[in-house]
């Protein structure tokens, strides 16, 4: 939370690994968790007498994220970006500077909030640096080992404008711009194998001011729960100087995910002189309109439209509170579609949503493989009361795990819902069990209700339906109210 | 510049460093000089654009081969001194 009176202004940058089969200037494979300097070659190695030839999958991923954030692709240049740290080999990083391939768009939020795109350019990864000894910490490390695999692997970073107010929106932005990177293909979105990289410029100004005050730069936020709680602590630090009568010191600062905190890692000062220059190797990038088009015409559907779709199977009765909540799992699942066609095949949409994201999504990988066929004829069983809520679950995990009929699996499995005659005579049954309870019942005690579900359910070893017990208890009821 | 490089450099060397840089520095200050108005600036001097690989794997080294020329090595990867500070 931000404190009374105050408003932090944020503006990301997400760091996002595309989705290639090699790196970015050279035929290495890009893949994550090989053994360390297998996928490595003198390009990537910047050996001398190696050159760098562009891949053109990155270049059309890159097209992909900038044309779903509303950007546009502009004629680009590759520059070296000097520095000295032993997680690049050739002491230069290649990356785009004054003239990258995606400017000026904008991402909408499921609140409906606005973050603009300053830029989306396309760069090289780094290598992975392990510090050993001392505590591991980065500060006062024996030595440090490094894996030149990630080194080349093809990167796009895109930087927001500061238009984002608080830790949570922060959070809603990072989710969003995921779901979209995931939708077009270019990232598998795991943040928690460093596949998106989120660094964040924060300063805060009393609420109403459109001043903007000193920023300070928050590094290694690899987690949506990172982020939120680097952000709500280092904007609870500056708004803490300032009422102290402190200033804010222009620095890059480390969050610390033990301790919760931001620590201070150089000041402006110390600021590196990167000394940009066009990279000799490397020819200007000026995508051909058709190639822009084509890669246009062929954008898969994006969050915000597919979020709407879903929206629309509820109509009046809206996307709000928990279905909302489930509404996001399916997208971010990639699960919608199982809703969907369940629904259009007649299907409660808020049954099909709720067992897509419960149960389904439990087991999303087999649920993405699901022939949806067979998926959507479950649910018309549960629907229909021939299978109950419990019966349908038990026939769902079977079908995700091994695929089948769902009506066969039911069958194999002994699970036939009872129909409602049977279920009239169980209930009828239990009620002349409990005499004393049923007039409690009927007298408006109304928490019984549980107690005569369980005692049904015991009966039947859980094949009945709940809601069908409830309608039948309830008929039962206004039944006896109204006789004589 | 000795220091952006991270080189060290006697006395001596600094001293011949020193007058070929004058040399280079001398060159450049020509080519600034040469009359550009009207001409646009360019990153390259081949027309060329768009050289673009297809996606597709070639064979990277045997680690063996690249650790071989690296100072140190420990556990496939390379060693090197502490690192103070974090990347840039
Ligand atoms: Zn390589």
């Amino acid at each position: 939370m931000t404190p009374a009176g105050w408003e932090a202004v944020i503006g990301l940058e997400v760091h996002c690994e595309l989705r290639t089969r090699t790196k970015l200037f050279c035929g290495c494979r890009n893949e994550f968790g090989a053994p360390p300097n297998t996928h490595v070659c003198p390009v990537c190695l910047g050996l001398p007498g190696s050159l760098p030839v562009l891949n053109r999958q990155a270049v059309e991923l890159a097209m992909r994220i900038g044309l779903a954030l509303g950007c546009r692709i502009e004629p680009s240049v590759f520059h070296r970006k000097n520095y000295f740290y032993p997680d690049m080999p050739k002491d230069y990083q290649i990356s785009q500077y004054d003239e990258p391939i995606c400017v000026e768009g904008a991402l909408t939020l499921p609140d409906g909030s606005r973050v603009g795109i300053v830029r989306a350019h396309l760069e090289e990864d780094t290598g992975k640096t392990s510090h050993i000894g001392e505590s591991g910490r980065i500060h006062g490390a024996g030595y440090a080992l490094v894996d030149y695999n990630r080194a080349g692997v093809p990167l796009v970073e895109i930087v927001s404008a500061p238009d984002i107010r608080s830790a949570q929106q922060a959070r809603a932005y990072v989710a969003e711009l995921r779901g979209v990177l995931v939708a077009t293909g270019a990232s598998d979105g795991r943040m928690e194998e460093g596949s998106l990289r989120v660094d964040a410029n924060v300063s805060v100004r009393r609420a109403g001011s459109d001043v903007l005050g000193t920023r300070c730069e928050v590094k290694n936020l690899n987690s949506l729960r990172s982020l939120v709680r680097a952000l709500e602590h280092e904007v609870a630090r500056q708004v803490g100087l300032l009422e102290a009568g402190q200033p804010v010191v222009q620095e890059t600062r480390h969050f610390d995910e033990d301790r919760g905190v931001t620590v201070a890692l150089r000041s402006k000062e110390e600021a590196f002189d990167y000394r940009y220059f066009p990279e000799p190797d490397l020819v200007a990038l000026a995508p051909e309109p058709a190639w822009r088009e084509a890669v246009a015409a062929s954008q898969p559907p994006l969050p915000a439209a597919r979020r709407q779709a879903l929206a629309e199977l509820f109509g009046a009765a809206r996307l709000e509170g928990p279905r909302a909540e489930q509404a996001e799992t399916v997208l971010e699942l990639g699960l919608d579609a199982l809703v969907r066609a369940a629904a259009e095949a007649g299907v409660d949409p808020a049954l099909a949503l709720a067992r897509t994201a419960n149960e389904a999504a439990a087991q999303a990988e087999a649920a993405r493989q699901v022939d949806p066929g067979a998926y959507v004829a479950l649910l018309r069983m549960e629907q229909e009361g021939r299978l109950s809520a419990t019966q349908a679950k038990t026939v769902l995990a079977e079908l995700l795990q091994h695929g089948g009929d769902p009506a066969d699996i039911a069958e194999r499995l002994g699970l036939v819902g009872l129909d409602r005659g049977a279920l009239a005579s169980v209930v009828a049954e239990v009620v002349a069990a409990h005499p004393e309870e049923w007039s409690r019942f009927c007298a408006g005690e109304e928490k019984l209700a549980g107690f005569f579900t369980g005692q049904v359910m015991r009966r039947t070893r859980g094949q009945a339906d709940g809601k069908l017990v409830a309608a039948e208890l309830a008929t039962r009821r206004a039944a006896e109210a109204g006789a004589p | 510049m000795a220091r952006l490089a991270r080189i060290a450099l006697s006395p001596e060397e600094l001293d011949r460093y020193a007058q070929q840089l004058a040399a280079v520095l001398e060159h450049a200050a020509q080519v600034a000089a040469a009359p550009t108005a009207g001409v646009p600036p360019t990153a390259h001097p081949f027309a060329l654009v768009n050289v673009l690989r297809d996606d597709e794997p070639r064979p990277s080294l045997d680690p063996a081969v690249v650790l071989a020329e690296a100072p140190a090595a420990e556990d496939g990867r390379f060693k090197v001194p502490p690192i103070l500070g974090e990347a840039p």
